[in-house]
């Protein structure tokens, strides 16, 4: 880090990130519209702002504010109205520490990858509290799914980054993404599977949307949850999807490594990040979602010994380049 | 699984009526310890119409609106029931031509059936794209029905001594057009299905039943022949024209499976539909070779069913529909009692959901494919 910022960058740097958190994720969801649509034979949101509905979530997200902001009568009311933004702000300070260039990003913080997987795991608690606040039978039932999925990914995830951070020998987002190499690609490949794998179950994306389950217990935590504090939700999970795809593309795909990576860094990260995002989108559209039970059987019996091996092929590989 | 031992309570949980899962107003009052269920209980009859009740005050063509109405995903085989019945009791002869295009309806109406469950169990299990692709399939057979009868849903097709129209010209090629696109499609929701790890980790080995407890419940259909349970009235009573059909070398299976869990029953489904698609086909080229003649017969004003009683049963798209019809002489019935394959179907998830996750609940609920229509009548 340089010299101590003036006030002045500070705000500015918060707008901007700000900004790019509300936008990215319209845009993620935007996709997800017309992805799954022509996936299923469909065409999607055609009419809202005209040319191929794309205004469709601003006109969602005026009805949401019109909506009525329903309480439970029985609900832990404090907890209640705590927990959409508990679900939200973790996803906003894990984005400001990602580097979208060596020069682009919100905080550079020493530590970023840290950073970023405390911001994301205290997110869960979002869900958790709205599983429990909510007193609503299948709302609990969400919020101890998330509590028992939150066990699965946490360790795999953890390790895949720690396999990163010890290949390029730092824990700082933009140091990892500056020693990527291409040949990475290969190297690391079980660990990004990893990533992908636990990132997927971390926002509750399928196959691994288990918390919420619609045709199961109807909307998990979400249940009770109507208006904006229900777009809040909608909202952190598609920010979700943008954290991920933006950090598989940082620490896996090399980020701003490509053609004209000085002026167009940027946005080879964000171009890298699209299809990871789509990857997300495909997944919902064509599995099944698993059991709670069979994810941890996957996270313990799969993930978490690949990330060993990994961890310890990228240990051997760190030794041997020295 | 499980925390008896740390002194937790079992915690009530209603299940519907209103519930994503329960395709209507099934409620089940469940207990649940953690997310094992203890016990299981169908409350029914939220959409308890009183068919029977309505039946002894309408003449028989009134009956048969009201008759397709209780299992809405194959109207034209509840039809079948009700005139199978009553022809039976008139001694009536029907012409030939309607036997084989009554042969052919209903065999469209089971593929239209089978490809709704064929779209909804997998979105019951979380994979949102097969039911559009499945209602994609649908809409070319109910293009075909809708053209000959007027209806997409509730056909009204069917008259005591036939059918009420002959095709349109030309609507045989259409049939066979839309049955060839419906075959193709069809490939496409398997593959995306069946030999998907997710799928089957959700369904192998849940929900096994057992053929012992299928007599027990009196279950039939595709349900009881995933068991192994080898019955289909098509070829063990045979009524219409499958007689010919499921004799020697004619298109007809009788499609089981052996493993008695919720795979082998979507497997069982699936083959069901390419079989039904078969039999179609076979009934339209016996149709175009078959020269023009009528397709009903003339009916007196009033049509009075002479006394007597008659059980007509039908091998309905989810199973066995019985149609026991008691007349007096009158041109209402004195009584007619349904025998819904669904009501059944339903009856023994007491058996099965007991013991299971509430995830495996919906997974094993969804494979037992029901209407709730035909289970409150």
């Amino acid at each position: 880090m340089g010299a101590a910022m003036s006030v002045w960058e500070v705000v500015l740097r918060s707008v901007a990130v700000l900004a790019a958190f509300l936008v990215l994720p319209l845009l993620v969801g935007f996709m997800e519209h017309k992805v799954m649509a022509h996936m299923q034979a469909r065409l999607g949101p055609m009419y809202a702002g005209g040319f191929h509905g794309w205004a469709q979530l601003i006109a969602d997200a005026a009805k949401f504010v019109q909506k009525d902001d329903l309480l439970p009568t029985a609900a832990d009311k404090g907890v209640f109205r705590l927990a959409p933004s508990l679900a939200l702000i973790p996803y906003l300070v894990a984005l400001a520490v990602v580097p979208l260039s060596p020069s682009i990003v919100g905080a550079d913080a020493p530590a970023s990858a840290v950073v970023v997987l405390a911001a994301t795991a205290v997110g869960v608690l979002g869900g958790l509290m709205a599983g429990w606040a909510s007193a609503n039978k299948y709302s609990l039932l969400g919020g101890l799914r998330s509590a028992a999925q939150l066990i699965a990914y946490e360790l795999p995830m953890v390790l895949a980054v720690a396999s990163v951070a010890l290949a390029a020998g730092t824990l700082s987002l933009t140091g990892i993404a500056t020693e990527w190499r291409p040949w990475w690609l290969l190297w690391q490949l079980p660990a990004a599977f990893v990533f992908l794998a636990g990132g997927c179950a971390e926002i509750q994306r399928p196959p691994f949307d288990m918390p919420l389950a619609d045709s199961e217990i109807v909307f998990g935590p979400y249940t009770e949850y109507s208006g904006l504090r229900f777009a809040l939700f909608l909202l952190a999970e598609y920010a979700g999807i943008v954290l991920m795809s933006l950090l598989m593309s940082v620490m896996f795909l090399g980020a701003w490594h490509g053609p004209w990576s000085g002026p167009l860094g940027w946005l080879w990260t964000i171009l890298k990040a699209v299809p990871i995002a789509f990857l997300f989108l495909w997944f919902r559209n064509s599995w099944p979602r698993l059991r709670e039970d069979q994810l941890q059987r996957f996270a313990w019996l799969v993930l978490v010994p690949l990330a060993l091996v990994q961890l310890l092929i990228t240990a051997v590989g760190v030794v041997m380049m020295r | 699984m499980g925390s008896g031992s740390i002194g937790s309570a079992d915690m009530i949980l209603n299940i519907g009526p209103q519930h994503p899962a329960t395709h209507g107003v099934l409620r089940l009052r469940i207990v649940v310890d953690g997310e094992r269920l203890v016990s299981a209980d169908p409350v029914i009859g939220y959409m308890h119409r009183g068919a029977e009740k309505l039946f002894e005050v309408r003449d028989y063509r009134q009956i048969i609106v009201l008759a397709n109405r209780h299992d809405w995903l194959s109207a034209f085989s509840n039809e079948l029931g009700v005139v199978l019945a009553a022809e039976e009791l008139l001694g009536m002869e029907i012409p030939e031509r309607a036997t084989w295009t009554r042969t052919l309806l209903a065999e469209l109406q089971r593929t239209l059936s089978h490809l709704v469950f064929l779209g909804s169990y997998p979105l019951e299990l979380g994979a949102i794209t097969p039911t559009f692709f499945a209602f994609h399939e649908r809409e070319a057979i109910q293009a075909v029905l809708e053209e000959l009868s007027g209806g997409r849903l509730h056909y009204m097709f069917n008259r005591v001594g036939g059918l009420k129209d002959d095709h349109p010209a030309g609507w045989l090629d259409r049939v066979t057009k839309a049955v060839a696109d419906v075959r193709a499609g069809l490939a496409d929701i398997e593959g995306l299905l069946m030999t998907n790890e997710i799928l089957k980790a959700r369904t192998v080995g849940v929900g096994v039943l057992s053929p012992e407890l299928i007599k027990a419940y009196g279950v039939t259909g595709p349900i009881a022949r995933a068991s192994g349970v080898d019955v289909d009235l098509r070829r063990d009573a045979p009524y219409l024209a499958y007689g010919e059909l499921f004799g020697e070398g004619g298109p007809g299976r009788v499609v089981t499976r052996t493993g008695g869990d919720a795979y082998a029953r979507l497997s069982c489904l699936f083959e069901q539909t390419y079989n039904s698609l078969d039999i179609a086909d076979a009934c339209v080229a016996r149709l175009s070779e078959m020269p023009r003649g009528p397709i009903n017969q003339r009916l007196p004003k009033v049509l009075k069913v002479p006394e007597g009683e008659t059980y007509a049963v039908v091998e309905n798209s989810l199973g066995q529909n019985g149609y026991f019809l008691v007349s007096r002489g009158d041109k209402t019935p004195w009584r007619m009692k349904l025998r819904t394959a669904s009501f059944n179907n339903i009856g023994v998830l007491v058996e099965m959901l007991p013991g299971n996750l509430v995830s495996d609940m919906v997974s094993i609920m969804g494979s037992m494919f029901f209407v709730v229509g035909d289970v409150d009548k």
